[in-house]
């Protein structure tokens, strides 16, 4: 077996010792950290990336917040207006059917007023009217001519009775 | 390849002189042989694919550098698995290794080529590099609280005279326990191959079979190839972990 004639085992050391000193020294010196900045600055990259995404997505809950509280207060107060409103025309209904009614009820009384008036100067005229059926009829039945006053004054009585 | 039967199957294990050109036997330290050629190939072809598959750093990687950068997570997964936090100072030595037997392993798949992994000589040096390096380094860290990693904690007195030879001589064998494993397993592996390969001539049409067994073989022979260099790497980290820690 080759692998056991020691007169090939002194140049197998020295070019084993050369070479690999040689891979040694190249993968610490020079390879490992490349690969390791590499690495890093990637690590880097997305723990940067990362970072930003967490802010811009804390910024917008912020804004959202902001947004559903303008959104609050819009509805709010909208609400408040329209019950302002509400309450306006409410009294403004009640002011002018209250106008209305006070307006009604002097026409009524006005009306109330006319109407007793007339009664009164009606039945006064028929007073008058009723004395002259009484003079004219009494003549007619009984030939007596009976005293204007007295009739009149007669039928005012009974009239006024009645009345 | 063998033609027939006539060459052995371990003629692929010769090392030879390629500058200056000369037979095994008077070979002199300094000449380049077929070995030194695929540790030279190795060493290139690693910091090529570590150097130039991250010449962009691109944030994200291309290809060859997620080949890389996986290389390197996977190392530096193992480390962290087994060692800890403090294992980050053994990364490099644990990563040259790694990528020195993987390359090296995986090299020698190809046809032609030698495999300097299947080299006792090789395999030996380099678990000597990771047990001296850990012996020197529990020492340094330890003192002479180092040699109580002999004693099994919890072990009675009347126990010891048995228990430290046998600590001491399993802590001895780690070196060729190490390089033995994978140097058996690439010895075996290549050889059987070539074996499989010397009957797929003899056997005129039925060679298909040995054909079709060789190809499975190979694929076999490559998952060792990973296997043997996670392997070495892994029980370096235990190793180390055993330094820095003791029990």
């Amino acid at each position: 077996m080759p692998q056991l004639d020691p007169a090939v085992w002194p140049t197998q050391l020295f070019w084993l010792a050369l070479t690999f000193i040689a891979l040694y020294l190249v993968v610490w010196r020079v390879a490992l950290p490349r690969i390791a900045d590499v690495l890093e600055a990637r690590q880097r990259k997305l723990d940067d990336d990362l970072k930003k995404a967490t802010a811009l997505k804390e910024e917008a809950e912020i804004i959202l917040a902001e947004y559903e509280k303008m959104r609050a207060d819009a509805q709010a107060s909208a609400h408040q207006e329209l019950q302002a409103t509400h309450d306006a025309l409410k009294q403004e209904a009640a002011r002018e059917t209250q106008v209305l009614a006070d307006k009604l009820s002097a026409q009524t009384d006005e009306a109330e007023a006319r109407i007793a008036a007339a009664k009164t100067a009606a039945l006064a005229s028929l007073e008058g009217t009723v004395s002259e059926v009484v003079v004219a009829a009494t003549e007619k039945l009984i030939g007596v001519k009976a005293g204007g006053e007295e009739v009149a004054r007669v039928v005012g009585d009974v009239m006024g009775s009645k009345r | 390849m063998a033609e027939g039967g006539a060459h052995s199957p371990l003629e692929q294990f010769e090392i030879k002189g390629l500058f200056p050109a000369r037979d095994h036997g008077d070979i002199g330290m300094l000449d380049f042989t077929n070995s030194s050629l695929m540790m030279v190939t190795t060493l290139v072809l690693i910091s090529a694919f570590l150097i130039l598959g991250m010449r962009r750093g691109a944030l994200v990687p291309g290809r060859m550098q997620s080949l890389a950068e996986m290389s390197y997570e996977f190392i530096a997964g193992l480390i962290s698995d087994t060692v800890g936090a403090e294992g980050r100072r053994y990364f490099p030595i644990v990563f040259t290794l790694f990528m020195f037997v993987l390359f090296g392993n995986l090299l020698g798949m190809l046809p032609y080529s030698f495999t300097f992994t299947s080299h006792i000589i090789v395999t030996f040096a380099l678990a000597m590099i990771v047990f001296t390096g850990v012996t020197v380094l529990a020492i340094a860290k330890h003192g002479m609280h180092f040699f109580s990693f002999f004693v099994p904690p919890g072990a009675p007195i009347a126990m010891w005279p048995l228990l430290i030879p046998i600590e001491v001589i399993s802590y001895l064998s780690r070196p060729i326990s190490l390089s033995v494993r994978l140097f058996a397993n690439m010895l075996a592996g290549h050889t059987l191959l070539k074996v499989i390969a010397g009957f797929i001539g003899l056997l005129g049409v039925f060679g298909i079979l040995p054909f079709a067994l060789v190809v499975a073989l190979t694929g076999l022979e490559i998952l060792i190839a990973f296997l043997q260099a996670y392997v070495f790497a892994i029980l370096t980290c235990l190793y180390i972990n055993d330094a820095l820690h003791l029990h």
